[in-house]
């Protein structure tokens, strides 16, 4: 099938249509919009992606984003290295970072096992998980993966992975969003929030 | 047009824009349906863990536009909580899932298909035993017509020294006409369990050289009617 638009067009849709959460419809939403704006708008974005890919790498040693070879985490010594949080991606440290909680250090695996998609434990960053566990005498590894299908079992390989080479494993609770209401909670999470409750000192 | 009830088990799911899922489902009377999950990854959705595989649902659906329907009510019918805090039985519930969904098609009711799922997720949260996957996958291969045979040679119809299973053929074959993968007599003894109605029995073998066989087996058989490798199996195997 030939396409109704000139070449140059239907090649910007395309690739629009790559990115994660763009669908053809947007793509050429997307497409027509830039086509429409000032060619110094259009051009602003188009630098920005360059010099994001430019200058921007995976952290040498946790694979978060970084500028240069480390990362703003891994160079800031304050943070205490003998706890790793290990998370998929990059933009899950945001969420954490967020929290204020934590004050360790970061692994990011770089997505998770998947068995439906093919995604198995080689094609993520753990040989590098190892290789710091070994040289970084870390003492506890939170597992901070989705809880969702590939998330957990992320987290059930990796508690099996390292049992016996790190003295503590743990993995987050799951519970109820704090501001929702318990009836609406469905029953995994209602049951593990039960078996995870605390005693209260009010 | 509108709403419509049934129950189903959740095969797989998809990203799908910034916050929500395309999830398949196989159901007991409307076949396989894809439906569109909204906000199902917010962490406050009220759909919470529900549409993750493989709960068991009662379910009701939104008729979209084109064939992906809308999820408008889903309520735990099993979240077989067993299966999906122990990897080994939840990769091999997600191998049963992707056969499923390979095997199940929209719009067209399979509930001999959904009672088997259903049967075999149930066995398998109820206990890991090494032979629920691979009697899930030759019960399904019955069903869509390709019975294996267990019990005489596929060429000359002997039933004695039966050594090997030949996936073309679909079934065993005697010493002189041997094809296809060597079989064991303890293999070939738990295949004719597994097909020959005593099925109870071979769920609860325990492992064994054997059982690998007919594992191996099982799965190549199923790939070999799907004509495509299934994914998930082995995935943790080959790291
Ligand atoms: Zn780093
Ligand atoms: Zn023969």
């Amino acid at each position: 099938m030939t396409s109704v638009y000139a070449k140059p067009v239907q090649e910007l849709i395309d690739e629009l249509g790559r990115l994660p959460g763009v669908g053809p419809k947007s793509a050429q939403r997307i497409a027509f919009h830039l086509l429409k704006v000032e060619k110094g708008d259009a051009l602003r974005l188009a630098t920005a992606i360059i010099e994001a890919k430019d200058r921007v790498t995976f952290c040498q040693r946790c694979f978060n984003i970084a500028e240069g070879g480390m990362c703003a985490l891994c160079a800031d010594d304050r943070r205490d290295p003998t706890i790793l949080c290990v998370v998929e991606e990059p933009r899950d440290i945001v969420a954490v970072e967020k929290t204020q909680e934590y004050q360790g250090r970061y692994h990011v695996l770089q997505g998770a096992i998947s068995p439906i998609d093919g995604v198995g434990p080689e094609q993520l960053r753990i040989r590098e998980l190892l290789a710091r566990i070994d040289g970084e005498s870390v003492q506890e590894v939170i597992l901070c993966t989705n809880p969702n299908l590939e998330g957990e079992a992320t987290a059930m390989y990796l508690s099996r992975l390292l049992r016996g080479l790190v003295p503590k494993v743990t993995r987050i609770a799951s519970g109820l969003p704090v501001g929702g209401d318990l009836e609406y909670a469905d029953e995994l999470t209602l049951g593990r929030a039960l078996e995870g409750r605390r005693e209260v000192d009010g | 047009m509108g709403l419509y009830r049934d129950e189903g088990i959740v095969l797989r799911t998809h990203k799908l824009g910034e916050a929500d899922r395309i999830v398949s489902i196989l159901t007991r009377g409307h076949g396989k349906v894809r439906a569109v999950a909204k906000g199902v990854r917010k962490t406050k959705s009220r759909f919470g863990a529900r549409l993750e595989p493989p709960t068991h649902l009662q379910l009701q659906f939104y008729e979209g536009r084109g064939d992906l329907q809308i999820v408008d009510q889903a309520e735990t019918i099993d979240h077989f909580r067993a299966i999906r805090e122990d990897l080994d039985r939840l990769t091999r519930a997600v191998s049963m899932l992707e056969a499923a969904d390979q095997l199940g098609l929209e719009g067209e009711p399979n509930p001999s298909l959904y009672s088997m799922l259903l049967g075999a997720l149930r066995a398998l949260a109820d206990h890991c035993g090494p032979l629920v996957l691979p009697s899930f996958f030759l019960k399904v291969l019955a069903l869509e017509g390709f019975r294996a045979v267990v019990d005489q040679c596929v060429e000359c119809g002997q039933t004695e020294a039966l050594v090997a299973f030949d996936l073309d053929s679909g079934g065993t074959r005697c010493e002189a006409h041997r094809s296809g993968i060597a079989v064991s007599p303890e293999a070939r003894e738990l295949l004719v369990d597994i097909l020959g109605g005593r099925l109870g029995q071979a769920l609860n073998t325990p492992p064994s050289s054997a059982t690998i066989e007919v594992e191996h087996l099982a799965t190549r058989s199923m790939e070999h009617h799907l004509e495509r490798r299934l994914r998930s199996v082995a995935i943790l195997d080959r790291g």
